[in-house]
């Protein structure tokens, strides 16, 4: 089971998620650019367009936001970018395959994040149900992708300590290419997605001079 | 037809039976078809950006001055949008064949057109401020705009709005006012106030534009900007080829429409000459001409396009308009098309800091600022009342906590809606015009 997790299933989910994702963006960037022939106010937009990818990271000037909500999103993403990118055995294993390293945080670091990132995805999905708002716009990708992220963190956790059992591992890795299978079909491609949209309002409101 | 009657007091129909209307007789399966056409054509590369970009995290909702007052989840922005998502995903997208074959999206209805005709007009001023508050960026303004092509295309646009807009297209002005009605206006005006108004000029630096709701309700906003045009010794005309700088077409989703009515403004200032074409004090028309004018003729325009506040401050910056001290404070609404979506928002605060007058600014104010509920063709709707004078207690709140003695504002649309708000609530204000305070302080 280790061997197809690490062997023909890496690789069939790896392939659906980059062909998945180029597929997409494609898909966005088949359909007609509309010319615009207005005298622009400011002739810089494509700095507008980065201006608006990291300004966006912060919450807007003057107008209030789920701000909880907000900063619990900060909490799991940040969380679940030090577990990928900072937990030694996540460098070891794209080390394997990609031949590349980097120094990893300290174990008790990925731990708390996990926690973190647990604790944070729970009170989303508690928002998601509750909240009138939210119970409005969800739909099966809300949810199911709630469940995909979630997975790889609890299979993550039943590998301690290590070293883990080869069938866990293997588990552990099945959810996690469950979630890059399912990431360009529903909301998460927004990992991507982010840059394009932002850039693109980025860059239009730049020309009017107009807030983003 | 119903013609719009902005004097008589208004009522508010709390639970109709009916609560869309409808235009003409058509199937409900030609109706959804031809909302989905009209969707498809809409379908650029930025809008299928933000048609992918959605993570449903629900910021929109506090943003929007509906929302906030109503409570209803219906009114969060891009819920508004869901129609015209849907028809994204089935037919547009790329992964529309999964979505139609194994019918994970079903096709747009014409009772989810109706259902969502509401939400698309009476409660949704396209005021931009839920793009500051979507953390993708998504443009969710600019996204209504065009999903009511769709909702005009399957003839499901209320009636109020369509009238106007119909009247617009056949008579050059939604509220009547007509060539021959603008003549005599002007004669009227130019004799009643003894200034010159000058009118169809063969040849002119700037072509003056007015928004009808200045023609018929505000008619000294005319007075004002000949004084102070006449006073600058600028070459201008009035021209009643092309005079109407609201755009109905814009408001109803008919592009034809819009389009016609920003021709007839365009061809208007080419046939003069103008190397500037002025734009009244009204939010939309700035959107409609400043940024989509040029669209709509399919090249550049040989001319400049100014609000009028951007141009009162050029003058001003270049001293060549000089202006008396305005005493005391004043409080300043910005017009949502002009200031947050149009790029101007420094304009008429230059023209207040050269009136010399204590600014006190709304919180939060500028770009950021809450719409007064009447923009995108909400005032005209008596259906929709409800939901605009909740809406604008935010206004009136913020107003009172400035404690200005004076509130003026750049966009005839929005004095209309306080007007009438200050009617409604009975409250002890007056909105007054920039242009209209700028003329009455122009220094000898």
């Amino acid at each position: 089971m280790l061997e197809f997790a690490r062997g023909p299933a890496l690789a069939f989910s790896v392939a659906v998620l980059v062909l998945g994702l180029a597929w997409r963006i494609y898909g966005i960037f088949r359909r007609p650019a509309r010319i615009d022939h207005s005298q622009p106010r400011r002739g810089d937009t494509a700095t507008g367009g980065a201006r608006a990818v990291f300004a966006k990271m912060l919450p807007p000037r003057g107008v209030k936001i789920r701000g909880a909500q907000m900063l619990n999103a900060y909490g799991y993403h940040i969380a679940l970018a030090l577990i990928a990118f900072g937990f030694a055995p996540h460098i070891a294993f794209v080390a394997r395959y990609l031949g590349v390293g980097w120094p990893a945080l300290p174990d008790a670091v990925t731990y708390v994040a996990t926690a973190v990132a647990i604790i944070g995805l729970l009170i989303a999905l508690m928002n998601r149900l509750t909240d009138g708002v939210l119970r409005l716009l969800s739909n099966f990708d809300d949810y199911f992708s709630w469940v995909v992220t979630m997975l790889p963190l609890l299979t993550g956790m039943t590998l301690l300590p290590m070293p883990a059992d080869p069938t866990r591992l293997a588990i552990h890795l099945l959810s996690l290419e469950l979630l890059l299978v399912w990431l360009p079909f529903g909301k998460l491609a927004h990992a991507a997605l982010v840059f394009l949209s932002r850039w693109r309002t980025g860059a239009d409101f730049a020309r009017k001079g107009a807030a983003v | 037809m119903n013609e719009l009657d902005f004097d008589t007091p208004r009522f508010t129909i709390k639970k109709p039976d009916v609560r869309y209307d409808k235009q003409g007789d058509t199937p409900d399966a030609e109706r959804s078809q031809r909302a989905i056409d009209a969707f498809l054509r809409d379908m650029t590369r930025s809008t299928a950006t933000y048609m992918e970009s959605c993570i449903h995290c629900g910021h929109c909702s506090e943003a929007c001055h509906f929302y906030v007052t109503s409570g209803d989840p219906q009114h969060t922005p891009i819920w508004k949008l869901e129609p015209f998502k849907q028809a994204y995903k089935r037919e547009a997208g790329p992964f529309r064949w999964l979505y139609k074959k194994l019918n994970l999206t079903k096709t747009v209805t014409a009772d989810e057109l109706r259902q969502w005709q509401e939400l698309l007009y009476d409660s949704c001023t396209m005021c931009g401020r839920c793009t500051l508050a979507c953390p993708m960026g998504i443009d969710i303004a600019g996204l209504v705009a065009q999903a009511r092509h769709g909702m005009f295309a399957a003839g499901l646009v209320p009636h109020e709005l369509w009238a106007v807009a119909e009247r617009a297209a056949r008579e050059g002005s939604p509220l009547g006012a007509t060539p021959k009605v603008l003549r005599e206006r002007v004669a009227w005006l130019a004799d009643e106030h003894e200034v010159e108004i000058a009118l169809d000029l063969p040849r002119a630096d700037v072509l003056v534009t007015l928004s009808s709701i200045e023609i018929m309700k505000y008619p000294a906003s005319l007075v004002a900007l000949a004084k102070i045009l006449n006073r600058m010794g600028v070459s201008w005309t009035l021209r009643s080829d092309g005079y109407e700088a609201t755009n109905f077409g814009l408001f109803s989703g008919n592009a034809e429409w819009q389009r016609q009515m920003s021709l007839r403004v365009i061809e208007a200032a080419i046939a003069c000459q103008a190397k500037t074409l002025l734009l009244p004090e009204c939010g939309h028309a700035y959107g409609a001409m400043r940024w989509q004018g040029a669209n709509m003729y399919g090249k550049p325009l040989p001319f400049r396009v100014l609000h009028i506040s951007e141009f009162l401050a050029e003058a001003a910056r270049e001293k060549r308009l000089r202006l008396k001290p305005l005493q005391g404070s004043l409080t300043f609404h910005d017009p949502c098309q002009i200031s947050r979506r149009g790029g101007a928002t420094a304009a008429p605060r230059e023209v207040l800091s050269a009136l010399g007058v204590e600014l006190r600014e709304m919180q939060p104010a500028g770009d950021a600022s809450w719409c007064c509920g009447g923009g995108g063709g909400v005032v005209t709707l008596h259906r929709a009342d409800e939901h605009r004078y909740r809406a604008f207690q935010i206004k009136m709140k913020q107003v009172e906590a400035t404690g200005a003695e004076r509130l003026a504002t750049s966009c005839s649309n929005c004095r209309l809606t306080f007007d009438d708000g200050r009617a409604h609530f009975q409250w002890q204000r007056k909105m007054e015009s920039l242009l209209e305070l700028v003329a009455d302080h122009l220094a000898g």
